[in-house]
């Protein structure tokens, strides 16, 4: 199984990574806002991740990490 | 295992840009280089004038930083005088294609043994959003409010096709940074571009057709698309020179 670490704080809620996810996995926080004022991304069914790093590749700000 | 995590050849400080704005994978693609290759201690990169102006706080390798467009002339200086290190300089549009366009022309007419980055997003991003040499025509700027016209400001320049008339230069790539797979062939692009200095080939550029969304004023994700549908076609993605292939 897949593990994904994002640094939350650093996120700019930009949603390249939500578009870029293969599994549609990822989302933007309807509740919560990080320490620069965005809404962070967040994952729906970390189960279902396969690991692909899509997302990671795709994050501006190299906040995602992947692990398998 | 992990398969992906930030390179060392990054600093921990956050980046400055815009949400979505794609410097930021272009500076993580260079620093994977740095990375794969082993050359971080010896790597010496030059900032432009522009939105990655404070790029020297984001590699952790040595940094200097160049006046307005003239990033080449500082990396030739460096390189002549350190040719055992490893010189690439890391500019937008505006100053690499507009005030720099002599310093690059003249750099790969030379085939100077250095690394340029040249992040072509269509607009100058740092100073509001005014036209630059590689707005696409009808394109809507803060200088061109009813779209590029091409009778009044001219056509686009398409550096890559431009350079390779010259004979100098060793190897002229245009890649995109809009999707993944995309993203993968920049990374070996920029990677081949620096193997060519250490191998004392000569110059290299890698275009990296890019996106403003700030500028452009859109959505990071609109952005993206906006590249494929309108720049793609006008900057065509692909090798336009690499001696080594030609000399055999
Ligand atoms: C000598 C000089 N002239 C003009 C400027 C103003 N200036 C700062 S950044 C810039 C253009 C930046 O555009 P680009 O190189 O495309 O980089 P981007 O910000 O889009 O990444 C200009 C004209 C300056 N700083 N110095
Ligand atoms: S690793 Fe792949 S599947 Fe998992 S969240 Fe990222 S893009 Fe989606
Ligand atoms: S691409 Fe990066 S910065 Fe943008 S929303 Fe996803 S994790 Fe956040
Ligand atoms: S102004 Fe444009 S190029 Fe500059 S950081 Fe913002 S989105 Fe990126």
């Amino acid at each position: 199984m897949a593990k994904l670490t994002f640094e939350t704080d650093l996120c700019k809620g930009c949603g390249l990574c939500v578009n870029a996810c293969p599994k549609n996995l990822l989302v933007l926080s309807k509740d919560k806002i990080n320490l620069k004022g965005h809404s962070p991304v967040e994952i729906t069914d970390e189960a279902a991740c396969i690991g692909c790093a899509s997302c990671a590749i795709m994050c501006p700000d190299c906040i995602i990490t992947v692990e398998r | 295992m992990k398969v992906f995590e930030k390179p060392k050849a990054l600093t921990d400080a956050p980046f400055h840009y815009c949400p979505g704005c794609t410097h930021g994978i272009i500076h993580r693609l260079v620093a994977e280089a740095i990375d794969e290759l082993g050359i971080e201690g010896k790597t010496i990169g030059v900032a432009p004038v522009g939105c990655a102006v404070m790029a020297y706080n984001y590699f952790a390798c040595d940094m200097i930083e160049a006046a307005h467009g003239r990033a080449p002339a500082v990396a030739t200086g460096v390189k002549r005088s350190c040719p055992d290190n490893i010189v690439f300089t890391y500019q937008g549009d505006g100053d690499l294609a507009s005030i720099g366009m002599a310093e690059t022309v003249h750099s790969a007419a030379r085939n100077e043994n250095i690394t340029v980055i040249f992040v072509n997003n269509a607009i100058y991003g740092m100073t509001g959003g005014q036209m630059a040499p590689t707005s696409l025509p009808g394109q809507v700027t803060q200088t061109s409010p009813y779209g590029r016209d091409v009778n009044h400001c001219g056509y686009p320049v398409k550096v890559c096709e431009m350079l390779a008339q010259l004979e100098g230069p060793e190897y002229l790539e245009r890649v995109a940074v809009n999707n993944v797979a995309n993203i993968r062939k920049a990374g070996k692009a920029i990677k081949k571009a620096f193997e060519n200095q250490i191998n004392k080939k000569g110059f290299s550029l890698i275009e990296v057709v890019s996106t403003c969304p700030t500028n452009w004023g859109m959505k990071p994700t609109d952005a993206l698309k906006w590249l494929d549908e309108n720049m793609l076609p006008y900057y065509p993605l692909g090798v336009y020179k690499d001696r080594s292939k030609e000399e055999k």
